[in-house]
């Protein structure tokens, strides 16, 4: 049992439960949480990918994919919530009328 | 083999997975985006675990920090600006219909059977197989600085970083248009704790953001993380309306949002006119342009952060005043 074999796995499980949540939550505020989740597996096994038994050092390449991914996963979050009030309001108003 | 930490592993994976089912399942949305944040905090402290402290400072501070402060904004303004005060909105933000239990099932199914495909892919791939290492440390002498994360972020891969930037951009180009002409969210009524903790951690936030941005050069750290934490100034103000956006300041604020991708883009094509590739700096200026990048793309991606926090443009406050006095 080393470090990669157990997050390796619980990145693929954090996958797993991001795409069934993705797939099946009703509420649009889940999904986005769902596909958070998704890209957040998808980072562990990068990080897991580049992980070296000590004291050898990591593989620096797959973490700077994964920082990249992080920030354009914010980025496109960002725009989904804003998507989501937009929605919210006009639903609110359509009901108003 | 130490037993221990193997231990602490174990727990800690499944203390993630278990966080990561609970916040899709948990009734209370809230409750929901709680679990999330916290379930973001342990992944960082699971990244730490593999060696990869860059990757944790940026997911405690992005993927964690900034996105739950989005989150919990967004879930205020769905329940308490836009959204009816019932029980149904403590629950859910979007009305239910329900969906037949065999679609439920036949979507699970399919998730089991990628995730069983992952699975096997994973365990089936090779140990430790030769990746970049070799080829980093080799070109690590003529990079200008001797972190290999932000040697590869902002010199072998700038490129990447680049339109990383740019994208930060578009989003923030994004959200102004969609909010456009959306009424202004009463800010929620903080008390005076409040302003007190924001006097006493912003200037402590500033220096950290700082000592991020600086340290990256050599240690864990860099543009990104460093940018987040001043993000957060960014929010403290906003949230405690010490600082109160103005349509007048417009200018300013694009000002800062283009500001790295403008920087970046002329050093690479500065570069390019020497007769070299783009990126390819020169050994002798590297340090010095890679720290003007850095810096700069720091100020934007704070001020882009905190704008994607703040949301609407602030023209729109000034339509809706206009408006109410008519």
């Amino acid at each position: 049992m080393t470090p990669d074999l157990i997050y390796g796995l619980t990145g693929i499980a954090v996958f797993a439960i991001g795409l069934v949540g993705a797939l099946c939550a009703q509420d649009r505020l889940r999904r986005v949480l769902a596909l958070k989740l998704c890209s957040v597996g998808a980072g562990f096994l990068l990080v897991v990918g580049a992980w070296r038994t000590p004291p050898m050092a990591p593989d620096p390449v797959p973490h700077a994919l994964v920082i990249t991914g992080i920030v354009v996963m914010v980025s496109a979050t960002a725009v989904a919530l804003a998507l989501i009030r937009r929605l919210q309001t006009l639903e609110s108003s359509d009901d108003d009328d | 083999m130490n037993d221990p930490l193997v231990i602490f592993d174990l727990l800690l994976g499944g203390a993630i997975i278990a966080l990561a089912i609970a916040s899709l399942t948990v009734r209370d949305l809230f409750a929901a985006v709680v679990l999330f944040i916290i379930f973001g905090l342990l992944s960082a402290l699971a990244w730490v675990r593999l060696s990869a402290p860059d990757v944790a400072l940026a997911e405690a501070a992005i993927g964690t920090g900034v996105t739950g402060a989005l989150l919990l904004k967004t879930l205020h303004h769905l329940r308490f600006v836009t959204g009816t005060l019932g029980h149904q909105s403590a629950l859910s933000v979007t009305p239910h219909t329900p969906v037949p239990s065999g679609v439920i099932w036949a979507n699970a199914a399919f998730c089991g059977l990628i995730t069983l495909g992952l699975a096997v892919a994973f365990l089936g791939a090779p140990q430790a197989g030769p990746g970049f290492d070799a080829l980093v440390s080799e070109a690590m002498p003529a990079s200008g600085v001797e972190h290999p994360v932000t040697a590869i972020l902002l010199n072998f891969r700038a490129y990447d970083t680049l339109m990383e930037v740019v994208v930060l951009l578009a989003a923030v180009i994004a959200v102004w248009q969609i909010e456009r002409g959306l009424s202004d969210a009463p800010a929620p009524v903080m008390g005076e704790v409040w302003q007190g903790f924001a006097r006493l951690v912003l200037p402590a936030i500033v220096v950290v953001g700082t000592y991020l941005l600086w340290a990256g050069a050599e240690a864990p750290g860099g543009a990104f993380q460093g940018g987040a934490v001043l993000a957060a100034v960014g929010l403290l103000l906003l949230l405690t309306r010490a600082y109160v956006p103005r349509p007048g300041h417009r200018g300013i604020a694009r000002c800062a949002f283009v500001l790295g991708t403008v920087v970046f883009a002329a050093v690479a094509l500065l570069v390019a006119s020497g007769g070299r590739v783009a990126f390819e700096y020169p050994a002798d200026h590297a340090k010095a342009l890679i720290l003007l990048i850095e810096g700069l793309v720091t100020i934007s991606i704070a001020a882009t952060l905190a704008a994607l926090f703040h949301g609407r443009e602030p023209v729109a406050l000034r339509n809706k005043e206009d408006r109410n006095d008519t």
